[in-house]
């Protein structure tokens, strides 16, 4: 036995992984890649240590503590909370308004032409622009669409709200198409084969198939709204943010600090109703 | 509705174009309302001949005619129309894991439906007796209101041809209906099958492993092998020899249990997902 093995060894040599030397190459070529950027983005960590910088980072951050307790201020936050939540909810449902279309366009699973074959020009192109759609709604930032509206609506939450909804549901629609794209489109394109319209095996077999998926995505792009609405409430389009930016201008830390507890408070709010929906869909 | 492939060849669509089409050659009358049986070893184009009559899939060459008329010559429209006249039951039931019994049982009448009857039918069910009638017939009422994805994968397929009874096909084009199940439950499940056919009027085209169960039940067989036709006969005239002339090589699969269904190419690697987290 040990005699055979030595001749077959002699014979052929062990037998390679054909696709090391790739793994290696790209390995390498990343790195070197990697390497200007973090140049060009001056990435000098240790100089977050050096006393001159570490003294003011200190002092800003303990100016945050105590968080502000006082009624009147607690109410005032409550109020604004309950904006920020709105703001970020409505953007949410007008960006559904917005991205279910858009998905529903441009996701291929749902083609009717491609079930034999290839996609039919004219629905190829028709998928191809509604990606580039939303492409050009979410590559704005929405920083970006709230200081246009803004200047359209007037300093307030409207802004805020439209703004989200547009990158939003550029993005949202994104998502949604790769979701419904990346699950098991057997159940789907039975439904089609058999003569059913695109929008009936979208209610009778995509959207069973991916509901949880979906839901989870929506109710974490809730969160980042909440977020986003911080930021533009910065450029003036209300909610807590607003009020953030002038507690900051003011060098009220403590201030700041209620608002960022009330912040990860709604992100956890999320993360149960996000890990609750799940279950009960799943 | 009656079939009529003339020379008919087929690929599936993720194949190799240089690689040798599934089925070649076909040349096939069906009448309207016969009963036929497609018997032979993996890897023959039984399910390519079924994807093909279905318009599941298109012909690279010869013609195929449904009830006199030429699919591939009408309308993206009319050919949706005419799609909703065929049902093709696959081998792996289409399922969606987290759908209820019901409502996978009632999608097989959605190509006669409105998509405002449908979504209401999401809603409450309109159709329950309905649904209720056609798993009665698998034995399978007391499961009406499950998920899909609490049934075995036998009690799925029998899910998977109740939807076939729902429908209003004229043309049943049923791929292996028997894989998941044991004797007593096979030999319910193709009388249910042949039954329903009879009374509906329409056309069974199905494809069987159980070379028993396709004799028994169906009086025409057609036998195919390598992508062609190697005999179209009628049951009384399928002898052993015909048998173990088209088993040859694969005459385990004459007697043994019905293969996996992976005869199909892989499907093409779908993109992962990339969430902007």
């Amino acid at each position: 036995m040990a005699s055979l093995t030595t001749a077959n060894a002699v014979l052929a040599p062990a037998k390679r992984d054909p696709a090391w030397s790739g793994r290696v190459f790209w390995t390498l070529a990343g790195l070197v890649l990697l390497w200007p950027m973090l140049v060009l983005t001056e990435f000098k960590p240790w100089v977050l240590l050096e006393p001159g910088s570490l003294k003011p980072t200190l002092k800003f951050a303990g100016d945050f503590f105590p968080p502000k307790i006082e009624t009147e201020f607690l109410l005032l936050v409550a109020k604004e909370t309950w904006r920020t939540v709105a703001i970020a909810t409505t953007g949410i449902a007008l960006a559904l308004v917005l991205a279910v279309p858009l998905a529903l366009l441009s996701v291929r699973v749902l083609s009717v032409s491609a079930l034999a074959g290839r996609m039919g020009l004219l629905p190829s192109v028709l998928r191809t622009a509604t990606r580039w759609v939303m492409i050009l709604l979410r590559s704005v930032p929405e920083l970006i669409w709230a200081l246009v509206f803004v200047r359209v609506v007037g300093l307030g939450p409207t802004a805020g709200v439209i703004a989200i909804a547009l990158t939003y549901g550029g993005m949202l629609g994104k998502v949604y198409a790769e979701i419904l794209e990346s699950g098991e489109g057997h159940a789907t394109h039975s439904l089609l084969r058999n003569g059913s319209s695109r929008m009936q095996a979208f209610f009778y077999a995509l959207l069973p198939q991916n509901a949880a998926e979906l839901t989870s995505y929506t109710v974490y792009r809730w969160e980042c709204a909440i977020r986003s609405s911080a930021v533009l409430g910065f450029v003036g389009a209300g909610g807590l943010g607003q009020q953030m930016d002038a507690s900051m201008k003011m060098f009220n830390g403590s201030e700041v600090a209620t608002m960022l507890i009330v912040f990860m408070a709604l992100v956890w709010l999320a993360d149960k109703a996000s890990a609750w929906l799940r279950k009960e869909l799943g | 509705m009656d079939i009529t492939l003339n020379t008919v060849s087929a690929r599936h669509p993720a194949a190799a174009a240089s690689a040798l089409p599934a089925m070649r050659g076909v040349t096939l009358h069906v009448a309207s309302g016969e009963h036929v049986a497609v018997i032979g070893p993996s890897g023959a184009g039984k399910t390519t001949l079924l994807h093909t009559v279905a318009c599941a899939l298109r012909p690279t060459a010869g013609s195929l005619q449904l009830g006199g008329r030429v699919p591939w010559a009408l309308s993206a429209g009319d050919l949706q129309v005419l799609r909703g006249q065929l049902f093709l039951a696959p081998q792996v039931p289409p399922l969606p894991p987290r759908q209820r019994v019901i409502t996978a049982v009632l999608a097989g009448r959605l190509p006669q439906q409105s998509l405002v009857a449908s979504l209401r039918s999401l809603f409450y069910p309109t159709g329950i007796p309905l649904a209720d009638a056609a798993l009665a017939r698998f034995d399978l009422s007391e499961k009406l209101f499950e998920r899909v994805d609490r049934l075995s994968g036998g009690e799925r397929q029998r899910v998977g041809l109740a939807r076939a009874l729902v429908s209003d096909a004229k043309l049943l084009l049923v791929d292996e209906p028997l894989s998941a199940l044991d004797p007593s439950r096979s030999l319910q499940a193709i009388q249910t099958l042949t039954q329903a056919a009879r009374e509906k009027g329409a056309t069974l085209v199905a494809t069987l492993h159980h070379v028993d169960m396709a004799l028994q039940h169906f009086g025409r067989i057609i036998g195919m092998r390598s992508g062609e036709i190697a005999f179209d006969l009628p049951a009384t005239q399928v002898t052993k020899q015909v048998l173990h002339g088209l088993y040859a090589q694969h005459l385990h699969e004459l007697t043994g249990p019905a293969p996996d269904a992976s005869d199909s190419p892989a499907a093409v690697a779908l993109p992962a997902v990339m969430h902007c987290r």
